[in-house]
């Protein structure tokens, strides 16, 4: 019924960024997804990045993804958060209208050359000779390609948990679809169960904001997408609202507790710890007074309003019940319950890092059915599975990344490594170069990668090469041009509140002082070229932070020392001797790709390490048939 | 981790006395040296592949820990391939040990077993034959059951490392919690100066404890070891046994004669110095009669006794004396020769040494079993603080002691840092855990995640 190079199953924020990767790469990609009018769905909070999350949608963008334009162009309110840390851990966060963000993602895609959208059910994944070769909707059609990228989200298997009420289905009232996780079984993939969950909406008549504090946007031009850079501040923002449960409420809780399939036993599995439900906080944490929540708006043709920090499976009853003790909520109604959702979704340890399912050529998985949870992370890993699709169809080197050149790289390897017991979120602290990993470098990082598998269209690199130039052109001036003591220049600096010279010193030297800015600097030197804001804050950034960003770069360098030495895939660990056999059943079951990887996976001692490095360089002499 | 470093060890053949060697291999290996060498003629850089008099001087002014020999061989004519230094000392064990010292302080790192030769291996310098010998080497060293063991023992060093990483932990909590989490209001905003204050009144506790490990009497000295039995019950052969090995530190007592040479061991990062070595290796050529005096004299002097029977034979009215004078030691039984026979119960032991909770080791040294479980049951005894000296401090070995230095270091350039800046803090606070948990085998990122999550309560 058609043969495409690329089929990308589902139409959720992995799915969108993989059909798009592929489709703008020059392969002819199909979209399969359940329902067309839930392209991009917004299913839980309405919201975009955040710390970590911030860099990943960044990461997304230096890449040639649309994640940042789309939320750039929808949203209602942007902040910067953690401005008062440093730079590597500044924060964008927006606010998104969900239909709007929906509309305008559907739209992008059919204006994408190449791309098919194609609304159906996906009943089973066609192979031949242990390579995927496409797909069988429920319908009988068949689409043929040599790579599928799985991005099922929630959805297989989907049950709705809710009090005591049970039943199949999915986010957006839809139908969950059975057969393919049978399929996905069929041909021999492990399979987990997790389980994560979402707040009531409530409508906006009926909250009293008077009684509430008020969370506006930042009032400076912001984005999250490069390509909008220089940003244009957004008019009429939409303030969310912060109000606190307290001993009432925690009181309802309590006292329903045994109507909680939390509680009752009726949900097995942990969920995310990041994102408990109220229940689960008001048990744990019994001494405290009050909870944080904050009323976020879905959109602005909705009075809809999202009850940030509530998220429950409560029966409806107790939720209304709970919810009408807080502050300012005392009338509130309910539009659509909480709830908590059970789905299946692939044990990630069973990819490589391309985001390719081992021992499966041609199936690439992304997003929450690897275990992930947030549309952040989706998109990255979408962009990724879309990339290296659209290699493998075209016989291609496929993209890497590692944990020193981006968040996407420590989340990929996190979970192919290491794999993940509960829904897998993006933070800042699993990053270990986290001063390297900046949002505002991201470009830097990525977009030659983003360029080299032709993503990156050529206005955005063109742009990118003029900012890296006028970065290291800057950087290198400053380092050059001395500024005198002069009765001048002590004066500007008295006038600044700075320190006086106490003799010639480098612009560079000068503005790594804590208390110096750029800004300042150009107050100094009169010859300074104009420059654009982010090339500013670059210079800055990279000049301050000099010492530490070296003394993570020497981490890098061990650390890639490491990720070098790769182990051929056809290893036969049992072959290996002196392993302990706690490290041979790990190293057997992960399949790690080089020895640095090896030395994440738990249960891999050092020991082991250097026996496995001994038996490589051993086994390749031994391939080349003589001694040195 | 394995390559590019500069890696030092105490590097002696066994079985030599007197004159021990310091080896240094690596980048940095000529650097080092020079900071602590001073040449009585030689002047720097010092030529390649030539032997130098001098001095290596100690930290304190003027202080000077040994004359030496120094050869400083380049790249690439070496065994290794890359610059290495040896330097011939002959002070003795507690000289050679402070110019190791010394070298890593200033920034070697201690050689793992068989570091030298595998360095060699990579670089292309052993065939494959020899290639085999050395994964030998490796894997004897990390035999299971020992690793297991002593992955379980809880030292007392092990458990305040474990409390000061408890602290770094938290304040690491507190300040990735803020910055992952900033607006859930039970996650409060820390300080760098909070970061800082705290982070001080860790430091002196790292520095107390590097300080307390430095004093160690089992570190400095060894731990006094007897080798204890009736004549060829195979005293000489388990001596020969444990000295064999690469391990095998040689050495005599400055100043005293070959009647009393002491010679050193290190058994899985321990030093036992086994005393009257001479005495052992004596009785191989004439008749043993001075068996029970020799025993009630040495058994004084250690703070390890291995007493050993001989299986085949039984217990003999000799072997009755020796026990009645061993009350109040801490025993290791080496039941020998049990290719011959076995004859002797445990139960029977037990009652031959009434209240002590002897390990009993079931051993044919001529066929090298048993070893490793004598070096498990010793090992164990004196982490466990079970044997006298290492009960009133703390054991700690080179490799650990180094760790803590390198925690302390993290902890300096952490309070050097920028106070506005509490995140880059962390960076120099998760070095410094990192180094500590090279003492007790852990990781950062898990345990740090688990904390934040069991100490605040987010979630949006």
């Amino acid at each position: 019924m058609g043969s495409y190079d690329v089929i990308v199953i589902g139409g959720g924020h992995a799915g969108c960024e993989g059909a798009l990767a592929a489709a703008r790469m020059g392969c002819r990609t199909l979209m399969v997804t359940l329902s067309l009018e839930t392209i991009a769905l917004m299913p839980c909070n309405p919201a975009v990045g955040g710390p970590a999350k911030g860099h990943l949608v960044r990461e997304v963008d230096a890449l040639g993804g649309e994640m940042a334009r789309n939320i750039d162009a929808t949203c209602l309110q942007v902040r910067m958060l953690n401005t008062t840390k440093g730079p590597a851990v500044h924060a964008l966060r927006a606010q998104a209208d969900k239909r709007r963000y929906e509309e305008r993602m559907r739209r992008v895609l059919e204006d994408t050359r190449n791309l098919d959208l194609r609304q159906g059910v996906v009943e089973s994944l066609l192979t031949e000779g242990g390579r995927v070769t496409g797909v069988l909707l429920a319908t009988g059609t068949v689409f043929a390609a040599p790579a599928v990228v799985l991005t099922t989200g929630t959805y297989l298997r989907g049950k709705i948990i809710l009090g005591d009420l049970q039943y199949d289905g999915a986010p957006g009232g839809q139908v969950a679809p059975q057969g393919l996780s049978r399929s996905l079984k069929d041909l021999g993939l492990d399979l987990m169960r997790f389980k994560t969950g979402t707040p009531a909406r409530v409508d906006g008549r009926t909250l009293d904001f008077s009684r509430m504090m008020e969370q506006p946007g930042d009032g400076e031009p912001l984005s999250f997408s490069f390509r909008n850079m220089p940003a244009r501040e957004l008019p009429d923002q939409m303030s969310c609202w912060l109000t606190h449960t307290n001993e009432r409420t925690h009181r309802v809780i309590q006292e329903n507790l045994h109507r909680s399939p939390l509680f009752t036993g009726q949900i097995e599995g942990t969920g995310p710890r990041y994102c408990p439900s109220i229940e689960d906080k008001v048990v744990r944490f019994a001494d405290k007074a009050g909870h944080q929540v904050f009323l976020e708006p879905e959109g602005r043709h909705t009075l809809e309003y999202y009850v940030q920090g509530m998220s429950t499976s409560l029966p409806e009853d107790v939720q209304l019940a709970m919810l009408q003790t807080v502050e300012g909520m005392e009338k509130v109604r309910i539009i659509r319950p909480g709830y908590a959702i059970e789905y299946d979704c692939i044990e990630p340890t069973q990819l490589d890092r391309t985001l390719e399912v081992r021992g499966l050529p041609g199936l690439f998985t992304a997003g929450q059915v690897n275990g992930t949870s947030g549309y952040e992370e989706a998109a990255a890993q979408g962009i990724l599975a879309g990339i290296n699709a659209a290699q493998k169809a075209r016989g291609r080197d496929m993209l890497v990344l590692d944990r020193s050149q981006a968040y996407l790289g420590v989340l990929v390897d996190d979970l192919v490594t290491k794999g993940t017991s509960e829904p897998y979120r993006m933070l800042t602290s699993r990053a270990e170069y986290r001063l390297l990993l900046r949002q505002d470098n991201a470009d830097l990082r990525l977009t030659p990668s983003g360029y080299r598998v032709g993503l990156v269209e050529e206005k955005q690199y063109q742009a990118f090469l003029r900012k890296r130039d006028q970065v290291e052109g800057e950087i290198r001036r400053l380092g050059q041009v001395r500024v005198n003591p002069t009765p001048e220049v002590q004066e500007v600096l008295t006038r600044l509140g700075l320190g006086e010279l106490s003799g010639p010193v480098t612009l560079e030297r000068l503005l790594k002082r804590p208390e110096m800015d750029y800004a300042a600097l150009k107050k100094l030197s009169g010859d300074i070229p104009p420059l654009d804001r982010e090339v500013e804050r670059q210079v800055e950034i990279q000049v301050k932070y000099a010492g530490y960003i070296d003394k993570q770069k020497a981490q890098v360098e061990k650390f890639l020392r490491m990720e070098k030495r790769s182990i051929p895939e056809d290893i036969d660990y049992e072959g290996v001797p002196g392993l302990r056999k706690e490290a041979r059943e790990k190293l057997k079951k992960h399949r790690p790709r080089s020895l640095g990887q090896a030395g994440r996976i738990s249960g891999v001692s050092p020991a082991d390490l250097s026996i496995l490095l001994l038996y490589l360089e051993q086994r390749s002499r031994a391939g080349r048939g003589s001694g040195p | 981790m394995f390559l590019e470093d500069t890696i030092a060890a105490i590097a002696t053949p066994p079985g030599e006395g007197g004159i021990g060697i310091v080896r240094l291999s690596g980048p940095e290996a000529v650097q080092i040296a020079e900071k602590i060498f001073k040449p009585r003629k030689a002047t720097f850089p010092l030529k390649s592949h030539r032997l130098h008099l001098g001095w290596v001087q100690g930290p304190q002014e003027g202080e000077i820990i040994d004359e030496v020999l120094l050869t400083v061989m380049r790249a690439p004519r070496t065994f290794t391939r890359e610059d290495v230094v040896e330097i011939n000392c002959h002070g003795g064990i507690v000289p050679l040990r402070r110019v190791l010292e010394a070298t890593i302080s200033l920034g070697a790192r201690l050689a793992e077993p068989g570091e030298f030769t595998r360095r060699a291996f990579l670089k292309g310098r052993l065939d494959l034959a020899q290639a085999e010998g050395l994964l030998q080497v490796i894997r004897a060293k990390t035999g299971e059951g020992l690793q297991a063991a002593l992955g379980q023992l809880e030292g007392t060093l092990s458990r305040r490392v474990r409390e000061i990483r408890q602290e770094i932990l938290l304040l690491l909590a507190r300040l990735e919690a803020a910055i992952d989490f900033p607006e859930e209001e039970d996650v409060d905003e820390v300080t760098g100066r909070q970061v800082k204050a705290q982070g001080a009144g860790i430091l002196e506790k790292v520095r107390a404890l590097a300080e307390g490990a430095r004093r160690g009497k089992i570190y400095r000295d060894g731990v006094e070891t007897v080798i204890i039995g009736r004549p060829n019950v195979g005293k000489s052969s388990l001596l020969n046994a444990l000295l064999r090995e690469e391990r095998a530190i040689v050495t005599e007592v400055a100043g005293t004669t070959r009647d009393q040479l002491e010679e050193y061991v290190n058994l899985a990062g321990i030093p036992l110095k086994i005393v009257d070595t001479a005495g052992i290796r004596k009785t191989r050529n004439r008749v043993e009669i001075i068996g029970v005096e020799r025993a009630r004299n040495l058994a004084q002097r250690g703070d390890l006794v291995i007493f050993i029977l001989n299986a085949a034979e039984g217990i003999a009215r000799e072997d009755r004396e020796i026990a009645s004078i061993l009350q109040g030691k801490q025993v290791v039984v080496l039941l020998n020769k049990i290719d011959l026979g076995e004859n002797i119960p445990e139960a029977e032991v037990r009652r031959l040494l009434p209240g002590a909770e002897a390990p009993i080791i079931r051993a044919s040294l001529i066929n090298q079993q048993g070893l490793e479980e004598l070096e498990l049951a010793i090992s164990q005894l004196v982490f466990q603080g079970q044997v006298e000296g290492s009960r009133a401090d703390f054991l700690a070995s080179l490799r650990q002691i180094q760790a803590l230095e390198r925690a302390s270091a993290s902890l300096l350039d952490m309070l050097a840092g920028p106070l506005e800046d509490p995140d880059l803090l962390s960076i120099d606070l998760k070095a410094a855990y990192a180094a500590l948990g090279e003492i007790t085998g852990e990781t950062v990122e898990d345990d740090l995640l688990d904390k934040i999550f069991a100490e605040f309560c987010i979630g949006k």
